[in-house]
């Protein structure tokens, strides 16, 4: 079997990768890999036509495949290597990866660095238990888009949409626009999973009815599909005998969540969050293999592309700096998601330095305060009028605080407003 | 003098700021909710002339399937219509990103432009 050696691998070509490495090349880091299971780079992004990308980045308004291009453009002028068509298949615990491509055949890449940037998944049709057939014509959304946006295929004509993600709301307006009729956006939850602006540019502009508190439980048709049954669920999600509605429809698209795609990670050994199904790390992005870096929606599911970049490119620095040696002497903090906080990112923090911390909190609340405690007593906390779990929130670590907590685990909570 | 309010979701950033308009016979006079100037433009907009930004596709001769935008946002009520005339837009390879693929969009002085290249 072939090897090569270098310096920096990165596992994944899409925003992340990319961010990652072009990070790696301003350190200084030349010796870089990058792979990429498509036929180009730019990941996810391709698909995403739609505008909205870029704001906090560029400051401007982007389409998916222009944000990407910012990227792949730099990645191409700075000749930092990559590979399309090619798929990671292994990473071992001496950080040798193992991938092939239709060229090259199967082949290994010994490094002194790996970066994690494979994205992530959305939830697929068999995690979600719906009774009935399996007929043609249930689609994950994502799948769908790549069937309009890059085939040129209508994947059907009469649409139902479960879940409120961000892209079921867009497909909901594509499939609308390409002349389809989408009869309703279910939503499990009481609150949509997306962002209030798609809701209002995608589904209020089309009369597309949002219905909270309600799934699919029935899926019709034997060969195709031909209409689903809709339940109104109660508080505990549980669907409600009674309020069962047929809607004819020929397709489905599932927009019910999306998992960081971690089976190289978890082959390797690499130790995972059981909220966030992404590898725990320090504030580097450094999983519990050392060496490995893990960035973008591989670690945590982002709402933004732009704070996929900006988490990418704290990884792509930190392992060029493992890679030339510059460690400072560790510390090491726990950090520990309290009353009201379903996750941190990162997880444990081993130097002191300024470090922001990502998270998500459990449920939708108004004038709260996130706090930061040591045992009872209380460091620091920020107002926040209103906090949602589909928006990441951040709060800021200084120097300072960590050093003082040395050894110790720090909780963040969410607390009313007094 | 009638005088409304209109609540709105500002659909500028992914902030989505719940904005109050208040209207005198129709035209806005205030805006509240908005944390900044773009919410106010973008509420005064929607509530006199609203205005979106499409971005749709188009097929090439060699049938490959090329991502388009409009660059500039245009009337809402001729989103449908643009679809029209962008679905039959089918120029030739090469195509590069930003390159006009079609200029002035149902006279709203919009183009349409290519959001990726096609070599």
């Amino acid at each position: 079997m072939k090897t090569v050696t270098t310096d920096l691998v990165v596992i994944g070509g899409g925003p992340a990768g990319m961010s990652a490495a072009l990070a790696a090349y301003d350190q200084g880091i030349r010796d870089i890999l990058i792979l990429e299971r498509d036929n180009a780079l730019g990941g996810i992004l391709r698909q995403c036509i739609h505008n909205g990308f870029g704001l906090h980045r560029f400051g401007e308004e982007l389409t998916g495949p222009e944000y990407a291009a910012r990227d792949a453009i730099r990645v191409k002028e700075l000749s930092i290597p990559y590979m399309t068509d090619t798929m990671a298949l292994s990473l071992s615990p001496d950080l040798e990866v193992r991938a092939t491509s239709q060229t090259n055949g199967i082949f290994k890449i010994k490094a002194k660095a790996v970066i994690l940037a494979m994205g992530c998944r959305e939830r697929p049709a068999g995690a979600l238990g719906i009774a009935g057939n399996r007929p043609a014509g249930v689609y994950s959304a994502g799948t769908a888009q790549k069937f309009v946006n890059m085939k040129g295929y209508m994947p059907g004509r009469d649409v139902v949409i479960l879940g409120s993600g961000d892209i079921g709301l867009i497909m909901a307006r594509r499939m609308t626009l390409e002349g389809a009729k989408v009869h309703a956006v279910c939503e499990l939850m009481p609150y949509s999973g997306g962002l209030a602006r798609n809701i209002e540019q995608c589904l209020n502009d089309f009369d597309i009815p949002l219905l909270l508190s309600h799934t699919v439980t029935r899926l019709h048709g034997k060969k195709r599909l031909e209409g689903v049954t809709i339940q109104k669920v109660d508080e505990n999600r549980r669907p409600i005998s009674g309020s069962e509605q047929y809607i004819p429809c020929d397709t489905l698209l599932l927009s019910c969540g999306l998992i960081p795609e971690n089976e190289l990670t978890t082959e390797a050994g690499i130790a995972l969050d059981r909220v966030t199904s992404g590898a725990i790390v320090d504030q580097d992005r450094m999983t519990s293999l050392s060496g490995v870096f893990a960035c973008g929606n591989v670690l945590q599911v982002h709402d933004l592309v732009d704070f996929v970049s900006e988490e990418a490119a704290i990884a792509g620095k930190a392992a060029a700096n493992f890679i030339k040696n510059q460690k400072t002497p560790p510390i090491s903090v726990s950090l520990n998601a309290g009353d009201g906080v379903r996750y941190t990112v990162p997880q444990i923090v081993t130097e002191a330095k300024d470090v922001t911390v990502y998270f998500r909190v459990t449920d939708v609340q108004k004038d709260v305060r996130i706090a930061l405690y040591d045992g009872d007593t209380c460091l620091l906390s920020k107002k926040k009028i209103s906090v949602a779990p589909g928006e990441m929130e951040t709060l800021s670590l200084s120097p300072e605080v960590l050093k003082e907590a040395n050894g110790k685990t720090l909780t963040i909570k969410i607390e009313r407003k007094d | 003098m009638e005088k409304t309010t209109r609540a709105l979701t500002c659909i500028v950033c992914p902030r989505g700021c719940q904005m109050q308009v208040t209207l005198e016979d129709g035209v806005p006079v205030s805006v509240c909710g908005n944390i900044c100037p773009r919410g106010k433009t973008y509420a005064e907009a929607e509530c006199t002339h609203p205005v979106r930004t499409l971005t749709s596709t188009i097929r090439l001769q060699d049938g490959r399937i090329l991502p388009v935008k409009t660059n500039g946002a245009i009337p809402k009520h001729l989103l449908f219509d643009a679809m029209d005339i962008v679905g039959g837009l089918h120029p030739a390879a090469p195509v590069a990103l930003g390159q006009v693929i079609l200029q002035n969009l149902l006279d709203t002085g919009v183009d349409v432009v290519a959001t990726a290249d096609a070599e």
